[in-house]
């Protein structure tokens, strides 16, 4: 196989899906974001929302904080809603979806319909603006479990949608978290009843098709007292030379002693190998410790986008509270990352872990930030955090931004780092034991990252592991 | 079992072999001697099959079941499954990576490629801790990473200790005196020793010639600028030790 041809098969999921779809006119104004809302039947309370957050959205400017350099983005020149038109007949059932559509996400290996679903994990899939199905709805309605999209949330359970929407990540968080309060079209919702460890692992699977058009997803999951829920997301989109824009909000919520696990495999596509395309994700993601003895863990395996930007980031607030992130960030040819956690103790006895493994190929630039903040009120708060970093050839960049704030004496608060090298040479030493070129990678890489590989549930991590050998297969010798 | 004649190699446009003729046969101990720079370390790479060395000319045929075959046919790691091993002067370490996993991926390798029955991880990990005491290493070596802050003298008994393991035909071994003490001299030439047999050959790349005191060669050759200026028996190493290089660059010159 010539090089080339094993460049472009690399994204398999860079194809295009011939299905009709329902725009907006371009554009961000306050009739788009009206139109948003009549689409999806929203009460007033919600458009009110929306509004006040753009009229926020508007006093912000772009901020140039970051490492990455972001090109301008106008505004005015993306598609803010696109809808399959064959959802504007609400199907009866999965069986029912357009067949294109039931199509694409079996190709993405996501399939939808009653028989061919995947057994153990029930997912809701987003199809640009909307989504287009849950899978084992009834099996979970059982138990009181709800898992939905968060459109039909509004509708069916608004009471809860208004208690928590917004209150872990405020619109006046940031300047795309202000923009997803305004425009955010669908997204999944889940809600845990108290003392139920929900039976299935949920997941979201999010597919951008449509040109030109940006995905301002929101999620939010709410774990009440002594609940359990296992929580996957997966990400592609088509392989196109303009630049699209991702801009989600998670929010999580975990009240006493409930935990969530938040695992996230990213692979949008990333642009080529000259930097032209890609996807820009920008994402937000905050979890709340709110109740005492809870617990939430994000891990992610960042391998795709042409620029990430997003600090899955824990508020410690309960007592005894505790906070995981898992990290691990490819980047290869000009991709450009910075991504990292902040973890906010406000209870006593809190704790939080950080692990991430950067690993930086080819031209691109990869960077961990992080804050960690110990509040005057978190005694004994403790937090380790480890940092590591490996380079992939001699033009990529790593770089580490550890922010620490202690206002409390008695915290723990620890911070690791390393940089090291995949060289030629690590390489020729394995293959000249038997071991062949692809083998030899996968136990480099895997031997740096596998302190986060082993905190995603099974399936996840051999898709992750599979993931990163196929990114730096070109990238090494 | 391999054959060598006219080889020729380069890097980076720099000709560092210059038409190397050599043969090893089953059962021989070679040391190839000279000084720093005459091509000594490339010679036992580019038989493993190191990416960065280019062949230019010649030929290395190595015999796999009776039948000579180009080994410029052959990847490094196809290279390993038929057999040569390559002992570094500097092993690199592989942080992450237990040097039981990689020994065990290794062994496994091998075996798949000979078709052998593999041994499961806990057999294999017997079956290693029965050959750590040839090496007096212990135990503990094989639960740290490959290589990873290891002094220079446990670098250069893991590379032995990986000989043992996968019990090559043809072991290369690059300066693998270098940096040791007496007392792990004397360890590492008794591991090369235990496992000399007329089934195997070594070839020892040194520029010293206290190793030869402990493992005794049939054949010594000197190389130098690229070519075999002199070959004989162990005298020629004695000979050397007096006079050092000296003499016999002269005669080249």
């Amino acid at each position: 196989m010539t090089l080339e041809k094993k460049l472009e098969e690399d994204y398999k999921y860079g194809f295009v899906s011939d299905i009709e779809v329902e725009e907006f006119p371009k554009g961000l104004n306050e009739d788009i974001i009206k139109l948003i809302s009549e689409k999806n039947n929203e009460p007033q309370w919600l458009l009110d929302y929306r509004l006040k957050a753009y009229a926020h959205f508007l006093t912000l400017k772009h901020p140039t904080w970051q490492y990455p350099h972001v090109p301008e983005i106008d505004f005015q020149n993306l598609y803010y809603y696109a809808r399959p038109k064959s959802e504007n007949a609400t199907p009866k059932s999965l069986d029912d979806l357009d067949p294109e559509l039931l199509a694409t996400f079996e190709k993405l290996g996501i399939p939808l319909s009653e028989q061919k679903r995947i057994s153990g994990v029930a997912v809701d899939a987003v199809f640009d603006s909307v989504s287009v199905g849950t899978t084992y709805k009834k099996e979970l309605e059982e138990v009181g479990v709800i898992f939905c999209s968060i459109s039909e949330a509004v509708e069916t359970h608004p009471e809860l949608v208004k208690k928590y929407l917004g209150t872990v990540v405020p619109y006046t968080d940031n300047f795309y978290a202000a923009l997803n309060a305004a425009v955010f079209s669908d997204g999944s919702f889940c809600y845990i009843p108290e003392g139920v460890t929900c039976p299935l692992d949920l997941s979201t699977y999010f597919r951008i098709n449509a040109k030109e058009t940006g995905q301002f997803e929101r999620t939010l999951i709410i774990a009440e007292p002594g609940s359990y829920v296992n929580y996957l997301e997966g990400c592609t989109a088509p392989q196109r030379d303009e630049n699209q824009l991702h801009a989600a909000t998670v929010e999580l919520i975990a009240l006493e002693k409930a935990e969530i696990k938040y695992s996230t495999v990213q692979n949008w596509y990333a642009g080529d190998k000259n930097g032209v395309g890609g996807i820009y994700n920008f994402v937000t993601k905050r979890g709340l410790c709110k109740g005492d003895h809870s617990k939430i863990s994000w891990t992610q395996v960042e391998a795709g986008s042409s620029i990430t930007w997003k600090y899955p980031s824990c508020i410690l607030k309960g007592d005894y509270s505790e906070g995981f992130f898992y990290s691990v960030a490819l980047t290869n040819n000009k991709m450009q990352a910075d991504t990292g956690t902040k973890m906010i103790h406000l209870g006593k006895n809190t704790k939080s872990t950080i692990i991430s493994k950067g690993i930086s190929a080819d031209e691109s630039e990869n960077v961990y930030r992080g804050e960690v903040k110990i509040m005057p009120g978190a005694t004994n708060a403790r937090n380790y955090s480890q940092c590591d970093s490996m380079l992939v050839g001699s033009k990529c960049g790593a770089h580490t931004f550890p922010y620490i704030d202690t206002r409390n004496g008695s915290s723990i608060v620890e911070h690791e780092a390393s940089t090291s090298k995949i060289s030629e040479d690590q390489l020729f030493y394995l293959e000249s034991r038997g071991i062949d070129t692809e083998k030899a990678i996968s136990l480099i890489v895997n031997g740096f990252c596998k302190d986060v590989f082993k905190t995603l549930p099974l399936e996840f991590s051999v898709e992750a592991v599979k993931l990163i050998e196929m990114k730096l297969e070109n990238s090494v010798g | 079992m391999i054959k060598i004649s006219n080889l020729q190699a380069q890097v980076e446009n720099n000709s560092i072999l210059k038409g190397i003729n050599l043969e090893v046969k089953a059962g021989e101990v070679h040391a190839i001697m000279g000084p720093n720079g005459s091509g000594k370390s490339t010679l036992s790479k580019v038989i493993a099959g190191h990416p960065t060395y280019e062949v230019t000319s010649g030929e290395i045929s190595y015999e796999v079941n009776g039948k000579y075959n180009d080994l410029s046919e052959l990847d490094a790691y196809e290279r390993s499954r038929e057999g040569i091993f390559l002992g570094y002067q500097y092993p690199v370490e592989i942080p992450g990576i237990t040097n039981i996993t990689f020994l065990y991926e290794s062994f496994k390798a091998l075996c798949e490629h000979q078709g052998a029955d593999v041994m499961n991880e806990k057999e294999f990990r017997d079956y290693v801790i029965s050959k750590l005491p040839i090496l007096e290493m212990k135990e503990d070596f094989l639960d740290r990473g490959v290589n990873q802050g290891f002094s220079g003298g446990e670098k250069k008994k893991n590379e032995i200790l990986q000989m043992l393991i996968l019990n090559p035909k043809l072991s290369l071994l690059d300066e693998t005196d270098s940096g040791l003490d007496i007392d792990a001299l004397k360890t590492v030439a008794n591991g090369v020793n235990s496992r000399k047999s007329k089934y195997n050959a070594t070839v020892l790349v040194t520029h010293y010639q206290r190793l030869l005191d402990y493992i005794k060669p049939d054949f010594v050759h000197i190389l130098y600028q690229g070519k075999i200026i002199k070959s004989g028996d162990f005298n020629l190493a004695k000979e050397l030790e007096k006079t050092g290089y000296e003499p016999f660059l002269k005669e080249i010159n």
